[in-house]
């Protein structure tokens, strides 16, 4: 069994629109996680961190101070959190510092991203046609899953009424007021079956984690949280994509379901041990699908699942008990620590109204992206 | 009309019908891939050349209901009206992504037939009409 990694400090910002720079979110979010570490930034021996858009995560020291330290940068897409994360796990594991910081941020302009079809190895006609728009994927994916496993327009609605009644529990969410299912199904088609009050929206905000040893944690107050498996993967052959001319015929794999496998393993448990998780919601079709790619559920069990309550903070298996994405927007870089930060905060019982009941003991987080890679977390107290 | 489709398919006033998608086939596993590839993306071995017949049925679709961001994008002359995409499943195994071009677009259903031709854009698919079925 490989070195224990705790996790002592956890600090985000509110996400959504801001004045602030990415840069000056993200030195709020390291500086909340270092407080509730109790520790200085002189007592980080390695850091971690990155934006999709916002900056390099390496220049912070200006601000935080001229230390020395070791910082790598890391630009990983929507796994950028989670990818510093693991960079994090493996500088303590391997020797390298006792103390590490992981750091995710980001800032967005309004509306959907803007991808060159270049960027993609893609011909300038899948631009110019109109085809290099994400909302078709997220669309045209959860399309075909309704259609092979039974799912209704009102399941997606569901999800989407939960993230903004979750949101409006969590005083850091960006969308804080109640959206019916009605209103969601009423709110105009984007990318059918997708409806604008299933999407989440790019915005800013950042987020922070202290890693220690245990060694480095027993000089330390407050409750750790044991990061007990941390997983990247990108996808494998037959996997359906964003921007992609073509996928391969026959059965799906997922990038999903092979980093939460690996977390699992590697934690040395299943998802049925799992009291409260985090998946990427994207839109609400993402988290549909992610509760099957994850092992929480059979193919279309979500019908049911849903509707009778289970993923609400109340139920069985609470999904995105602080809104996901669809109520803290999307900052790429931030969304992975996000869902970390989430479940240390439910797991040390410090989740205020949104607290799951019960005392949760075992946690999960799940980031999912372009152009198919995805990272997974398994958490304990 | 066999006669007629190849006729079609060569007349040099309408560069825009049916001429075969250029695709590529892996000698080794037999993947298909759209546009061709010089490398089999499933196991890296040098991939052939292949024309692909076109025909297939819907796999997935969705609807582009708003003005995507221009540029990239280029609105036809009387300016974006809302139009349908999806991946055709082709008889060679392969999901192709395609405009679809259909009369209402409260007709398109996966599994619907569709007939998939390149041109100077994105692949188009359109009904396949009874005529054209096994051809």
């Amino acid at each position: 069994m490989s070195t224990d990694v705790l996790i002592c400090g956890a600090g985000r910002t509110p996400f959504g629109r801001s004045e602030a720079s990415g840069r000056q979110l993200a030195v709020g979010a390291v500086n909340a996680a270092l407080a509730d570490a109790g520790i200085e930034w002189s007592r980080v021996r390695a850091a971690f961190g990155g934006s999709d858009s916002a900056g390099l995560a390496d220049t912070l020291v200006a601000q935080l101070g001229l230390t020395g330290v070791p910082f790598i940068n890391v630009k990983n897409g929507c796994a950028t959190g989670g990818s510093a994360l693991v960079s994090a796990v493996n500088a303590i594991r391997s020797g390298m510092a006792d103390v590490v910081l992981a750091v995710g941020f980001d800032k967005h302009p309004r509306g959907a991203f803007d991808p060159r079809p270049e960027d993609w190895g893609l011909g300038a006609e899948y631009g110019s046609d109109g085809l290099m728009v994400t909302t078709q994927f997220f669309g045209m994916k959860i399309q075909r899953y309704m259609y092979d496993h039974g799912i209704t327009p009102r399941t997606l609605a569901l999800v989407a009424e939960k993230a903004y009644r979750n949101g409006g529990l969590t005083p850091e969410a960006w969308r804080r007021k109640p959206v019916s299912a009605e209103e969601v199904l009423e709110s105009g088609m984007v990318s059918d079956p997708l409806t604008r009050y299933m999407f989440c929206s790019p915005g800013a905000g950042a987020a922070a984690l202290v890693l220690c040893s245990p060694e480095a944690a027993r000089s330390l107050d407050g409750p750790p949280v044991a990061l007990r498996s941390a997983a990247v993967r990108t996808r494998r052959f037959g996997s359906f994509e964003v921007f992609s001319p073509w996928i391969p015929g026959g059965q799906l794999t997922s990038v999903s379901r092979d980093a939460s496998a690996a977390a699992f393993e590697e934690a040395g448990i299943g998802p049925g041990d799992v009291d409260v998780c985090q998946l990427q919601d994207t839109e609400s079709g993402a988290e549909v699908m992610h509760m099957a790619e994850c092992g929480f559920c059979e193919d279309g069990e979500q019908e049911r699942l849903i509707a009778s309550g289970v993923t609400e903070i109340g139920g069985t298996l609470p999904v995105n008990t602080d809104g996901g994405c669809i109520a803290n927007g999307e900052p790429i870089g931030a969304s992975g620590l996000r869902q970390v930060y989430e479940i240390v905060q439910q797991l040390r019982g410090r989740a205020g109204e949104r607290q799951v009941p019960g005392e949760p003991r075992v946690g999960f987080t799940h980031v999912y992206g372009a152009p198919g890679v995805s990272a997974c977390t398994v958490l304990s107290r | 009309m066999d006669g007629a489709l190849i006729r079609m398919a060569t007349d040099p006033r309408s560069p825009t019908v049916a001429v075969g998608l250029q695709g590529s086939c892996c000698s080794g596993c037999a993947v298909t891939a759209y546009p061709a590839e010089d490398a089999c993306p499933r196991c890296g071995g040098p991939a052939e050349p292949a024309v692909l017949q076109g025909t297939g049925r819907l796999w997935t679709w969705t609807v582009q209901r708003y003005a995507p961001k221009s540029p990239p994008y280029q609105a036809p002359p009387g300016g974006f009206v809302p139009f349908a995409l999806g991946y055709v499943e082709l008889v060679e195994g392969v999901r192709v992504a395609a405009v679809l071009e259909v009369d209402d677009l409260d007709d398109v259903r996966i599994g619907m037939p569709l007939t998939v031709t390149a041109g100077h854009g994105v692949p188009r698919a359109r009904p396949t009409t009874p005529g054209e079925e096994g051809s």
